[in-house]
């Protein structure tokens, strides 16, 4: 049998660009992902570099992992709305988007989760601490996180932006 | 119908379906047509495709027996769109070549 091994490691969601990158250094390094869960990674023993990992945020949509498969992409799991894909190097590069449009909706998308997560936080937040609730503060400073997050996306789709005016 | 002006990939996109043909053919359709060139991602294709249909520039024929993959094919008004960008792919062509035509001329 595959010899395997799990990792417990946690990402902020604006960071799933460093994210993929680590997944990636551990798939050439010969550990290829297999199976996700919250904070939770299982790799199994592969040569170094078979495989190349993608992940998406992208709503429940079965014709869409098919449409995936279709292009040799196999899908690894999913943790909330995020989806794990890993393809054999051996198909050539990889990559979920290849235009900026489709990179800027997809950030656009993660925006709208952490915006609507973050608003939510705050207004629990103050609700509970104008209620005397201790524990208004832990939603306050989930809040205040998700919201630094959504600032740091906010900048990678402008930057974007910018460079549409001048190309694809 | 407006000018409107095509992303490469929908260009590509468009000009792989005036045949039927399925996704994963539609992404070495372009890159054959494109020498390598353009590369076309799952995920953006699948976006493209899904927009082009709203639009009415595809349709996806029904699906033969035991395959899962899904068909698509050029419209009448998709054939429409992809014969005024390439009228205007021309007129780009021929005013890049009208001025730079004696520098560059290898």
């Amino acid at each position: 049998m595959t010899e395997r091994k799990t990792i417990r490691k946690w990402f902020f969601v604006w960071d799933f660009e460093k994210e993929e990158e680590w997944l990636n250094e551990m798939a050439l390094s010969g550990w290829a992902l297999v199976s996700v869960g919250f904070c939770r990674y299982t790799f199994e023993r592969t040569e170094p570099g078979e495989y190349i990992i993608r992940l998406e945020m992208h709503k429940h949509d079965p014709s869409y992992l098919a449409f995936m498969e279709e292009t040799n992409a196999e899908y690894v799991g999913r943790v909330f709305q995020w989806i794990y894909f890993r393809r054999k190097s051996e198909y050539g590069p990889f990559d979920i988007f290849s235009d900026i449009d489709s990179k800027i909706e997809h950030l656009r998308n993660i925006c709208r989760v952490l915006f609507l997560l973050g608003i939510g936080n705050i207004l629990i937040g103050i609700g509970n601490s104008l209620n005397g609730l201790n524990i208004g503060w832990i939603n306050l400073i989930c809040g205040s996180l998700l919201m630094y997050g959504l600032g740091n996306l906010r900048g990678k789709v402008t930057y974007l932006e910018k460079e549409r005016k001048l190309r694809e | 119908m407006d000018n409107i002006v095509l992303t490469e990939a929908t260009y590509y996109i468009l000009l792989a379906l005036v045949n039927p043909q399925h996704g994963y053919g539609i992404m070495q359709e372009t890159e054959a047509m494109s020498n390598g060139r353009v590369h076309l991602a799952a995920g953006t294709l699948y976006g493209a495709l899904n927009a082009m249909t709203e639009k009415g520039w595809i349709e996806q024929l029904p699906t033969e027996d035991g395959s899962r993959k899904k068909n698509y094919q050029l419209t009448a008004s998709g054939l429409e769109v992809l014969t005024r960008e390439l009228k205007r792919l021309k007129e780009l062509v021929r005013n890049g070549e009208e001025m730079l035509g004696g520098i560059d001329n290898d």
